[in-house]
């Protein structure tokens, strides 16, 4: 989201400032996922859980990108994107134990999380089901002269499915304010997408004359920079833009999902822990410029850590909603 | 005597829109072959020349692609009314009116809404086949968060056509294709008609006919075949099967005690089984004779003429269903 310039402040200082700004957004999801995971170990949270760990950086960077009353479109794995455009821990926690004090009153779930304070569309447990929504988001920014944007999160899952390409066929036809932002994790579930995926991603928006490009999705200063391009774009009105960032996710498909060597390799998942660690690759950058020392990040972990923890023990604690209530808000 | 005029029923419909999309700039509709072309039935016919191609918009022949931004455009603050050319393609926007549209309001704790309307048609005789002739109209009525209407004259239509694109909520609207050039009395104001509110079509003591959509004719005849061996027939047009005016249904049957329910839906699982149920269930003491149930034949709709006649309920199958109540 962007802030007010205050002219006092040097460039520098206010970059610096959006890094750390940034840096603290991905520690909180981080840490969000981390007690989402323990919370449905201790049998806690009901459901299931996607976790977003590994991939924190795109969530981050586009919606950094974006004004607060921007929309978005969210997936299964939706709790990054939610909490990237301004979603709230406590109520985020209290939805994924189905209570009363949820963002969605505890009907959603964690994978239903929705928000119009945020701009927040609903994350969708439909593999693609989003695609249509975002695009009628931008539809009517357009017709109502909003100014606003839609950008549409999914998996490389979803590019199997053909709503997608009716919907970028009428965005690039009619020039529609709406990004398609493919986080592409390599895995449909237990599947490699070497398996599912033919051709090229990126020239599969181009087929629609829709520009697109494929970055590393676990560099927060690329996915933010190529974003705001990219969003600037959009909304001076130059019509619909893909973007697949490439990343990984640390995790199973869900927190279930924990014998995982019939589909990828031990060596694999290390490798992307220990070298492509999206906080630990914006940490080591900012120290190395000099932008902050190893104790102020140490500090900022742990604020965060207690301000997740607190949040959890207001969901805990929050009452679950009356059974009368099931009947309501069916219809408006 | 307030002034009136004779209207088809696709007039109407074409009427609301139009007034509707004149009351409120947020209403645009969207569909195939829609603008110039006005529809294949013609119905949309002129609306793009007052309302231009933004507001009647051409979409390419993607259903569950443009059903899906009418989901978010409703969501985000339009009103759109989408056209499903024939409702057989109904079946490819499942996903985008059942897991998304009905489910929006109620997932997000009733934080967003979805006010859209979805045009289809139903109805065979057309001699259009298997993929061209259904009436699918139960499938919606299974799924809580949509209200689902089956105007049966012009007059209703124009009236809850103007109901729905004011609903709050995503409304799934059937038009029998075969009624489209039907004449009737339309009212030249501004009127709406409540979902959920039954019409009783012709006042009867003896049976009751529980009819929708150009079924209601086809009671409407068998009614006037009855009257002539003394037996006088009430007939109920629901008009919304979503809502459900049990009410009107329920007082009906409790002065006849006896019940037809006539659907062009098919007979397996569908709008008979539901509106019979809610009868036997709520006034079973109160009847005469066991609910009789008509639909449509359990069979793809076949294309040859006298196969495809056989599968729709006609004016004396009503008839001898009734007729045999009185034995
Ligand atoms: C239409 C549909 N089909 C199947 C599923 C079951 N499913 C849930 S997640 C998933 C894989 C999604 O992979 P991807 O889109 O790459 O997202 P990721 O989980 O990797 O973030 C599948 C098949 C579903 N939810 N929706």
């Amino acid at each position: 989201m962007t802030t007010a310039v205050d002219p006092s402040k040097t460039q520098a200082q206010a970059e610096a400032e959006q890094w750390l700004r940034m840096y603290r957004q991905m520690l909180m999801i981080r840490s969000f996922e981390e007690s989402a995971n323990d919370l449905y170990t201790r049998a806690l949270m009901p459901g299931l859980a996607h976790l977003y760990i590994g991939e924190e950086a795109i969530a981050v960077g586009v919606c950094q990108s974006l004004n607060p009353n921007d929309y978005i479109t969210s997936t299964h794995r939706g709790h990054g994107h939610c909490l990237a455009k301004g979603a709230e821990l406590d109520r985020m926690f209290a939805e994924l134990l189905g209570k009363k004090a949820g963002y969605c009153k505890g009907k959603g779930g964690s994978m239903h999380i929705a928000d119009p304070e945020t701009g927040n569309l609903g994350a969708n447990a439909i593999v693609g089901g989003s695609a249509g929504i975002a695009t009628g988001a931008a539809l009517s920014a357009k017709r109502l002269k909003t100014n606003q944007v839609a950008v549409c999160f999914f998996g490389d899952g979803a590019m199997g499915q053909g709503l997608l390409y009716e919907v970028m066929n009428m965005a690039a036809l009619w020039k529609l304010p709406v990004i398609y932002v493919c986080e592409n994790n390599l895995y449909n579930e237990y599947t490699h997408n070497s398996e599912t995926l033919a051709g090229d991603m990126v020239t599969r928006a181009a087929g629609f004359g829709i520009p697109g490009e494929a970055i590393d999705g676990q560099d927060v200063r690329k996915v933010y920079a190529t974003a705001k391009e990219i969003v600037n774009r959009v909304r001076g009105g130059a019509g619909p833009a893909f973007l697949v960032c490439n990343t990984y996710r640390f995790h199973g498909h869900h927190v279930g999902d924990v014998k995982r060597d019939y589909y990828r390799s031990k060596e694999e998942e290390t490798m992307w822990k220990t070298q492509r660690d999206p906080v630990k690759m914006l940490a080591d950058w900012l120290i190395s410029e000099k932008l902050a020392d190893r104790a102020a990040l140490d500090k900022m972990h742990a604020e965060v850590e207690a301000e997740v923890k607190k949040a959890v023990k207001f969901a805990i604690d929050a009452p679950y909603p009356g059974v009368d209530e099931v009947h309501d808000d069916i219809y408006a | 005597m307030p002034e009136t005029r004779e209207l088809t029923l696709g007039e109407a419909v074409r009427e609301a829109l139009a007034e509707e999309m004149r009351r409120d700039s947020t209403v645009f509709i969207c569909g195939e072959d829609i603008a110039e072309a006005g529809t294949v039935f013609k119905v949309l016919s002129g609306l793009v020349d007052e309302f231009g191609p933004e507001r009647v918009l051409d979409t390419p022949i993607s259903e569950p692609g443009f059903t899906g931004m009418a989901v978010g455009a409703a969501m985000t603050g339009m009103r759109p009314v989408v056209d499903i050319m024939f409702g057989d393609f109904s079946t490819l926007v499942m996903d985008q009116m059942v897991n998304q549209a009905a489910k929006v309001h109620y997932m997000s704790g009733g934080k967003w809404k979805v006010p859209m309307v979805m045009r289809a048609t139903l109805g065979a005789s057309r001699r259009s086949a298997a993929q061209h002739s259904q009436s699918l109209h139960a499938w919606f009525c299974h799924i809580p968060g949509l209200k689902v209407v089956l105007p049966s004259t012009p007059y209703d239509a124009k009236g809850l056509m103007k109901t729905a694109i004011r609903d709050e909520n995503p409304v799934v609207f059937f038009e029998d294709k075969m009624m489209y050039k039907l004449k009737g009395p339309v009212p030249p104001e501004d009127y709406t008609i409540p979902l959920g509110l039954a019409d009783v079509k012709r006042k009867g003591d003896d049976v009751t006919i529980v009819a929708t959509s150009s079924m209601v004719q086809v009671a409407l005849g068998a009614a006037t075949m009855l009257d002539a061996q003394g037996i006088s027939a009430e007939v109920i047009d629901p008009r919304t099967l979503w809502p459900l005016d049990e009410e009107t249904i329920l007082e009906s049957v409790k002065k006849t005690a006896r019940a037809i329910v006539v659907d062009e839906g098919y007979f397996r699982y569908g709008a008979t089984a539901e509106i019979a149920s809610v009868i036997a269930e709520k006034c079973f003491f109160d009847l005469d004779w066991p609910v009789k149930r008509i639909g449509a034949m359990h069979v793809p709709i076949p294309f040859s003429p006298p196969l495809e006649d056989a599968t729709v309920p006609t004016e004396q199958m009503v008839f001898d269903a009734a007729r045999n109540m009185f034995e």
